[in-house]
């Protein structure tokens, strides 16, 4: 067991600043009512465009400064980092389940339903992804829910792509045909023998998938077809901060950090959880 | 053995062939005695694998059978519905297969990767079937079966886990075992120990094995009887003794010159002669012409 402790310590930063900074931001969408120093939708005009709390001319209690309403950025990066996990979770967990169930099956069987689901795939992707969100939730509607089923009817190829790969490689493995030998069902086969080997690139994808479902949330509420304008989101926030750059770079640049640093966080988590579950990599 | 007695495993003019309509097997017939090892030695491509695969039923999609029968005990594979035959072949048959990384599940470990099959296919109790399992991981003589157990097979030796995919094959007490070259992916220094062990095991639980190799060296260690295969056909039949001692076919005597001696390290290596490979190509394709799926 030693070895293995070692020869995770190269990882161990990685996953620990990744995980820190996600559990930090859940932390903080969660108990946002608890957390938020203001009101996120408190406007007062007597205290619009106040700089952050380093330079002349803050406020205490406005740590991030406002935006051009007198909005408190901080309070609104906390709640709007509610919206953008739920989504996260929301969006990239549905993606996950039905592209990886597909890809399963077309990799493992082959044939005709690898056939079918793989030209299905090649036809998705041929889809501006962008485009094709917006193009969703315009027919859907604004509402969080199609946001967020937009992403799974959009994203799930990305899972169906990887996992029909890996399916396929391990249903060569002579473990696979020794299993076929004892007597194993096919449906056996791939959800006892062949799961569990491709669960590690699940994990990974998903994890990434979540950072991916937080920029298109952002890019969907950046062209105001996301969620009802009131409630703050990371991509509202910077579509404001854009109108504002010159008297107000903070309003821009705040929600931009949170927003980078939760994307590189799912995916740099996602990575290092793929090696934890890996027993071959381990 | 009494003559009498079924084969265990008994082929009869088994054809095979591509989805390109080429043939790779042209009427097998071989059997296996109970108890008795069989030897199939052929070149790489000769069709060997194929015949074992065949017998287990995992052919590859692109391979066909056209005729012939294959029968496990007397029961015709042939006529069994899918179902069936997976019934049959699991319980009576186990394969020692060629590469003993890729034959183990990398993230199961050993321990219940091992009883699974006991357990699920044959409906054992957890407690029989890990009994079982130390015994047989002790017949094997792996020492310390219990960190074996809870290891994941990237964690053994090439070795360790040739050992426990033997524990594996006889654990259910087959009647049949088709070794597919299971010496083939080893360290000559584990080759030898490796193939000691079957022999051990087999003489001990009285299995059947159809054992594939290319190596004639290991043909006369561990088999009583040989079916030489050379372009999916089989050209000579014979006790191992008497093969070794005068081999009949062409083909066999070529193949035997050109196996390295120990005897004669620095002679050089003699391929198979030409003119007989010749021969033998032209009378198979001759046989090719006329044979008709059905007619033999």
């Amino acid at each position: 067991m030693d070895e293995a402790s070692v020869a995770r310590g190269g990882l161990a930063p990685r996953l620990w600043l990744a995980g820190g900074w996600l559990l930090l931001a859940l932390v903080a969408a969660i108990f946002a009512p608890l957390i938020a120093p203001q009101d996120p939708l408190a406007q007062d005009l007597m205290l619009e465009r106040l700089p952050p709390f380093w330079l002349d001319g803050a406020e205490p209690g406005y740590w991030l400064g406002t935006d051009s309403l007198g909005r408190d950025l901080l309070s609104r990066l906390i709640f709007g980092g509610r919206i953008a996990f739920i989504v996260a979770f929301a969006a990239a967990t549905s993606a996950c389940l039905l592209g990886s169930a597909l890809g399963l099956i077309a990799g493992y069987f082959g044939g005709w339903p690898d056939r079918i689901i793989s030209r299905i795939v090649d036809v998705w992707m041929a889809f501006p992804p962008v485009l094709f969100a917006i193009l969703l939730v315009a027919v859907l509607g604004t509402g969080l829910s199609s946001v967020i089923l937009a992403i799974a009817i959009i994203d799930w190829t990305r899972f169906c792509r990887v996992i029909r790969a890996e399916a396929m490689s391990q249903a060569r493995m002579d473990y696979v045909e020794s299993a076929r030998i004892a007597g194993y069902g096919r449906m056996g086969i791939m959800l006892r023998e062949v799961l569990p080997n491709v669960l590690p690139s699940v994990v990974a994808l998903l994890s990434l998938e979540m950072g991916i479902a937080v920029i298109v949330e952002a890019i969907l509420s950046f062209v105001n077809l996301s969620i009802s304008t009131d409630d703050p989101t990371w991509g509202s926030i910077i579509a404001e901060g854009r109108l504002s750059i010159h008297q107000a770079w903070w309003v821009l640049v705040f929600p931009l950090i949170t927003l980078i640093l939760t994307v590189l966080s799912f995916s740099q988590f996602g990575e290092a959880l793929k090696a934890r579950f890996d027993p071959v990599l381990r | 053995m009494s003559a009498n007695r079924e084969p265990c495993l008994d082929i009869r003019g088994l054809s095979a062939v591509l989805a390109n309509g080429q043939r790779v097997l042209r009427s097998v017939s071989l059997a296996v005695q109970p108890g008795e090892v069989r030897a199939l030695v052929g070149e790489s491509g000769a069709g060997k694998t194929m015949i074992g695969k065949a017998v287990l039923g995992v052919l590859p999609k692109s391979v066909r059978i056209v005729e012939g029968e294959m029968l496990i005990e007397g029961e015709d594979l042939g006529r069994l519905d899918p179902k069936a035959r997976r019934t049959l072949i699991g319980a009576r048959t186990a394969l020692i297969p060629q590469d003993p990384l890729t034959a183990l599940n990398p993230s199961r470990r050993i321990g219940p990767q091992m009883t699974d099959r006991l357990v699920r296919i044959l409906g054992w109790n957890t407690e029989r079937a890990d009994k079982r399992i130390r015994q047989l991981l002790d017949e094997v003589q792996i020492r310390d079966p219990e960190r074996v157990l809870k290891s994941y097979p990237h964690e053994l030796s090439g070795g360790m886990r040739q050992r426990v995919l033997i524990a594996a094959a006889f654990a259910a007490e087959p009647r049949l075992i088709v070794a597919d070259e299971p010496t083939t992916a080893l360290d000559v220094t584990v080759q030898k120990q490796i193939l000691r062990l079957i022999a051990q095991l087999q003489r001990d639980h009285g299995t059947a094995i159809l054992f594939v190799t290319h190596d004639l060296g290991v043909v006369a260690k561990i088999s009583q009887k040989v079916s030489v295969l050379y372009a999916g056909k089989v050209v000579e039949e014979a006790d191992t003794e008497a093969l070794f001692a005068a081999p009949q076919h062409p083909y066999t005597r070529a193949l035997m010159t050109a196996t390295p001696r120990y005897t004669d390290p620095y002679a050089s290596l003699k391929p198979v002669d030409e003119s007989v490979l010749a021969g033998l190509t032209a009378e198979i394709a001759a046989a090719d012409q006329a044979w008709r799926p059905g007619h033999g």
